[in-house]
């Protein structure tokens, strides 16, 4: 077997946790730097792997070991393109989450380790999840990452840590409990089967699974993954959380740990259950479109910025499951594309509104305005990610958001209507929370507010670089994409719709 | 039927018109691959967008050279955009398409768009307007922002605004045009609340963002409906099989890109923003009026002549929008006392005449492109006229407080007369030729069309003179501390230079040259009036001369209040309140808007959430329970049970690995 890159991969920031931890707490310097330092070479180590990857090779470092015979279950992982880019993204925002929660840990009810040591904890567990090829440990570690960030949530948020970390908790079980459920489901489906039980996901695609059946343990898996990701109407718990917690236990919430739900949907529902997911697609849609709008016009509804950023997560979340149900190439790569960039930009605002919110200490728009004259360098960098939530072309988020659309409308006209309505949405939900708190007269008691600070601005730069980047030239990521979700589709064994009226097939394209 | 006018004589193939091949084949986009000057075309969009980066990302440090830069970029653009006109003017007229592709942008599945460039003579004539008139704006700027210490941010973003304007006219791609359709509402959303501490100017700048987003809908999903339908969203790809698609398809997509043409153009019923967005300072104005943005839903109608062409309800509704614009846009016009609120309407009004030509076919887009480039001259003279006209009276804009400026500001005054003389359609002007071809091709078409847009000539008329007579000539009505003087060189000259441009614009019409330099392009179609058109150009003149009269008998014999009297007709009342556009928005948007988001709100915490914790409560037998659940008992529990999960996990893993 060769170097077990994902293993070890997984390995770095968990092992890193047990040292933050183990570090003494006289002074909180050298934990953060310590964190920080692992955070950075995971971002290393991710970014040679990321290099050693080909792109049209499908399924690729792959690792595989019997854990639990009796089960079928196996400790096996690998790298296909859209867990390459997840892995990334966590790679990335980890480093960028640590810097810009520098001093977030001091107030905590913890040691300023422990908050560290759970960052980077979480970050294992993830990446974990999004290399594993065992739907068992799949399972295990999927529950696993509840528990950093319960701890974050409740042991370094704000005044009401305690609701909202068990409003996660208990939401995130019972979706957990469904899913097990499923899982041991196909524990007796596999058993049955000639070849004995297995977890592993390249046999259980290949499985044949009764409609009924299918169709059931389809729902048990779909649930848990509506609820993470979150869909309306299983939602609520998502506005709670991600406005207690501090500013970088949300951007790993929603940024990272939400897409495991839709990562998941396209891995296990797709993958295992390709029937019941067809089947499924028109309820499925209907949500999706609904949690589009439904979070827009909440978003635009809130004072609390933390909640409003929330839930212009769910209306994103709806664009991404329905690219995921609309099955087709430009759904699919879109909505692929979406997670990578709904991380980006979601980070980027959270962090922007965490700068701000730590200078006045309130979460609420009203308690802001004209903060753009005193402090032009915050202003701007709210702006742009603020420009990028909205999708505006030139931002990352942009191609992956009319990638979505363009795929719904060969699916469904009415669909890619109502969900085009959500982009006038963005614009209020995200000018609205701009204009009342940046511009207009200076507010009393803000004309002293400082601007970014050099760490600030060093955590934001390479996240607003990459949303310009990718937006003028998103060929790297997608060309990760496309194999995979060729392949998906293949799977399924649908076929991307024909245009109705054919071009002469020489003038397909500009200049070429 | 008029008695006057009978029906329209539609036949296009007259000796002078095109080969009858040319015009089946729907005129096709067929770009050539770039060679020579055009392999250099990426550069006229980088320059700038290179000067806007280093402007905005360097701010203050940029200080003492950052406007220089600024105009440099537009004008290195220029000069390279008149090279390759040029070289197209060399060319024969069927091979002055060049497409160069730079990379691909979107790849996925069949969806593939290029970022890439087409030059043709459609787009090279923007080009020219955009970095040419752009360039004299970017230049007056040094001189009107020479005391805004934000001077460097300033030129920063009217870079950006030049580099989108241009990706949008020399994109060859309808999602490349996209990125540049909303990369202009940006700029404008920037640029407008430049002064963004004004409460004023935050507002105006979100509202044109936001009623620019909605027609950007309209134009997204035409977007996909050609993915849908071509498989394909260049222009090239498009405009070769436009003809196999169904009527009732392109009429869809028709009508898709006038809603999105009637966003960036401030057309009925999108119009609301423009008038709001006089809060910019005033080369911004002219920038958006003159040179960019408003022009964009011109050339999209013009540009999708091939889609438009299959559809004829979505035409005719583009002269309907266009009429009822352009007669707004020209009742506003007269009721404001606010010179720039002035002038814009009758941007509204102008940009109403081109679409009204758009929307006839061939037989109106090159007088529609005609009419827009003479506009770029005259109104970017008048708006940066008005702009001095501000520089010398403290920024007052209320022309009841003007009056005799004419001979405190000379140059000022000698220019704006250049630009009203040919916004009026004074003869021999550049807006003569182009207003009264418009009015003849509406005339052609229908009689109604033609009477409105005749009309329009004359309320045009009576409103500009209205706005010259105010400011320039009648008494003085100044205030009392203000001591106006004229502004610097750097100021005038871009004025002399564009009023000379407003009186000579007219010959680009010199024997037919603009029309046949665009029928490769959008075609030719002649019509034929039932009168002479010099009985038609008499009549044009006449009510031109009425209006203006009228506008003397009401100004010069009375005099003027320095404070806008209350009681005034309905007409007046309707017209200041912008014929109640925004009321009419806020009555059946904004307030159900915000009803419904005030509702859900409450529903989505009291209701799903509440249901959720209600249940909660339920299974725990009593209110009780939910409290214990938030202070921490349920908590303890579920931590323990996960913490047990995760040891029988790692037993587990410690047993198999082991």
């Amino acid at each position: 077997m060769s170097f077990p890159w994902l293993t070890v991969l997984g390995a770095v920031p968990l092992l890193g946790a047990l040292v933050v931890m183990a570090l003494p707490r006289r002074s909180s310097a050298v934990p953060k730097q310590a964190a920080l330092a692992i955070s950075l070479v995971v971002l290393v180590l991710t970014v040679y792997v990321a290099t050693q990857y080909d792109a049209g090779g499908g399924m690729q470092f792959e690792e595989q070991r019997t854990w639990i015979a009796a089960f079928g279950a196996h400790y096996a992982v690998g790298l296909d393109g859209i867990g390459l880019l997840l892995v990334l993204l966590t790679a990335i925002l980890t480093p960028v989450v640590i810097l810009a929660s520098w001093d977030d840990a001091e107030v905590g009810r913890w040691s300023v380790n422990a908050f560290f040591a759970w960052m980077l904890a979480l970050e294992g567990l993830s990446i974990g999840v999004f290399v594993a090829t065992d739907v068992f440990l799949f399972y295990v570690l999927f529950e696993a990452t509840l528990i950093p960030i319960y701890f974050l949530i409740g042991g370094f948020g704000g005044p009401r840590r305690s609701y909202a970390s068990v409003k996660f908790l208990l939401y995130s079980l019972f979706g957990g409990l469904l899913m097990l459920a499923s899982v041991v489901g196909l524990y007796v489906v596999s058993n049955d089967a000639e070849s004995g039980p297995t977890y592993l996901l390249s046999e259980l695609s290949q499985l044949e699974i009764g409609e009924t059946t299918g169709r059931w343990l389809f729902l048990g898996f779909f649930v848990a993954f509506a609820i993470k990701a979150p869909m309306w109407p299983v939602h609520t718990w998502l506005p709670d959380a991600a406005s207690e917690g501090t500013p970088g236990t949300s951007v790993l919430l929603v940024s990272i740990l939400d897409k495991i739900g839709t990562f998941g949907m396209i891995r296990f529902c797709l993958g295992i259950f390709p029937e019941a997911s067809t089947w499924a697609t028109p309820v499925v849609i209907a949500l999706a479109v609904i949690s589009v709008i439904y979070g827009a016009l909440l978003a635009i509804g809130q004072n609390d910025m933390r909640r409003l950023i929330a839930y212009t997560s769910i209306s994103h979340f709806g664009f991404i499951v329905l690219g995921i149900f609309v099955m087709n190439s430009q759904g699919h790569a879109g909505s692929t594309l979406y997670m990578f960039n709904h991380g980006l930009s979601t980070a980027a605002l959270f962090l922007v509104t965490g700068f701000l919110i730590s200078r006045r200490g309130s979460k609420l728009i009203s308690d802001f305005g004209g903060v753009e004259k005193v402090a032009p360098v915050l202003a701007g960098v709210f702006l742009l990610s603020g420009l990028s939530s909205l999708s505006l072309p030139g931002l990352s988020p942009f191609v992956s958001e009319f990638l979505v659309l363009a795929g719904t409308y060969t699916h469904s006209v009415p669909a890619a209507v109502i969900a085009t309505f959500g982009i006038v949405l963005a614009a209020l939900y995200i000018l609205i929370m701009y204009q009342r708190t940046m511009t207009g007269p200076t507010r009393a008691g803000l004309e002293d507010t400082p601007d970014l600070n050099v760490r600030e601005i060093v955590a934001l730069a390479p996240v607003l670089a990459l949303l310009v980047i990718l937006g003028l030239f998103p060929k790297p990521a997608l060309d990760v994409i496309n194999p995979g979700v060729e392949t998906t589709l293949e799977h399924v064994g649908v076929d991307d719709p024909e245009p109705t009226v054919q071009a002469p097939a020489e003038a397909k394209g500009a200049g070429q | 039927m008029s008695p006057v006018f009978g029906e329209p004589v539609v036949n296009g193939l007259t000796a002078l018109s095109v080969h009858p091949a040319m015009q089946e084949a729907g005129h096709a986009v067929t770009p050539a691959a770039a060679g020579g000057v055009f392999s250099l075309t990426w550069l006229v969009v980088a320059l700038p967008a290179v000067s806007a980066a280093v402007l905005l990302l360097g701010g203050r440090t940029t200080k003492t050279w950052g406007h220089l830069l600024g105009c440099a970029t537009p004008i290195a653009s220029f000069v390279l955009g008149l090279v390759m006109f040029v070289e197209l003017l060399r060319r024969p007229g069927d091979d002055r398409a060049v497409a160069q592709s730079v990379y691909t942008w979107v790849e996925a599945g069949s969806f593939h768009v290029e970022m890439g460039f087409l030059v043709d003579q459609l787009s090279i004539l923007f080009v020219l307007l955009i970095t040419g008139v752009g360039g004299l704006i970017h230049v007056y700027s040094i001189g009107y922002m020479a005391d805004d210490e934000r001077r460097p941010r300033f030129f920063g973003q009217l870079n950006l605004f030049i580099v989108a304007m241009l990706i949008l006219v020399l994109g060859a791609d309808y999602l490349t045009m996209f990125l540049g359709w909303e990369g202009v509402g940006l700029a404008s959303y920037l640029l407008i609340g430049f002064w963004q501490h004004k409460h004023s100017a935050a507002t105006a700048a979100k509202k044109a963002f936001v009623v620019n987003r909605v027609g950007d809908m309209g134009m997204a999903l035409a977007v996909m409906a050609m993915f849908a339908t071509f498989g394909t969203m260049s222009f090239e790809g498009v405009s070769a099989a436009a003809s196999e698609a169904s009527e009732a398809t392109l009429t869809a997509i028709g009508l898709l890109l006038l809603l999105g043409a009637c966003g960036k153009s401030a057309q009925v019923p999108l119009q609301s923003w423009l008038l709001d967005a006089m809060e910019g300072p005033t080369p911004v104005s002219a920038l958006i009026h003159a040179a960019t943005m408003v022009t964009a839903g011109v050339y999209l109608v013009t540009r999708s002549n091939f889609i438009f062409e299959g559809a004829p309800v979505a035409a005719t509704a583009v002269v309907i929008v266009g009429l009822v614009t352009l007669l707004w846009g020209a009742v506003i016009g007269c009721a404001k006392d606010d010179i720039k609120k002035a002038l814009a309407g009758s941007t509204m009004s102008q940009i109403g005449y081109m679409m009204l030509a758009a929307g006839l076919g061939p037989a109106g887009y090159a007088f529609a492109i005609f009419h827009l480039i003479t506009h770029g001259f005259f109104k970017a003279n008048l708006f940066l006229g008005a702009g001095s006209v501000m520089h010398a009276m403290d920024d007052e804009v209320d022309m009841r407080r003007y009056g005799a400026l004419g001979p405190v500001l000379p140059a000022t005054f000698l220019t704006f007369a250049m630009g009203y003389l040919a916004i009026i359609g004074f003869p021999g002007f550049a807006g003569f030729w182009s207003k009264d071809k418009i009015i003849e091709a509406a005339f052609a078409d229908n009689w109604v069309v033609g009477v409105g847009a005749l009309l329009g000539a004359g309320i045009t008329a009576f409103y500009m003179t209205r706005v010259m007579l105010m400011t320039f000539l009648t008494r003085k009505r100044w205030a009392k501390d203000v001591h106006p003087h004229e502004s610097p060189a750097v100021m005038t000259i871009p004025l002399i230079v564009l009023a000379v441009l407003s009186v000579v614009g007219g010959l680009l019409l010199l024997g037919g040259w603009i029309v046949d330099w665009l029928t490769p392009v959008v075609g030719e179609e002649h019509h034929e009036l039932a009168v002479s058109p010099w009985l038609l150009t008499l009549l044009i003149v006449a009510v031109v001369a009425v209006g203006v009269a009228v506008a003397f008998v009401v100004l010069v014999k009375r005099e003027i209040p320095r404070t806008a009297p209350v009681k005034v007709s309905p007409f007046t009342a309707a017209a200041r309140a912008d014929l109640y556009g925004d009321a009419l928005n806020e009555a059946v948007l904004m307030r159900p808007g915000q009803y419904l988001t005030r509702s859900l709100v409450y529903a989505d915490t009291k209701g799903i959430d509440g249901t959720v914790n209600g249940v909660g409560a339920l299974v725990g037998g009593s209110s009780g329970r939910l409290r214990r659940l938030q202070t921490g008992f349920v908590r303890s529990y579920a931590l323990a049970m996960l913490s047990g999960v995760a040891l029988v996990v790692l037993a587990l893993l410690a047993v198999n690995l082991g």
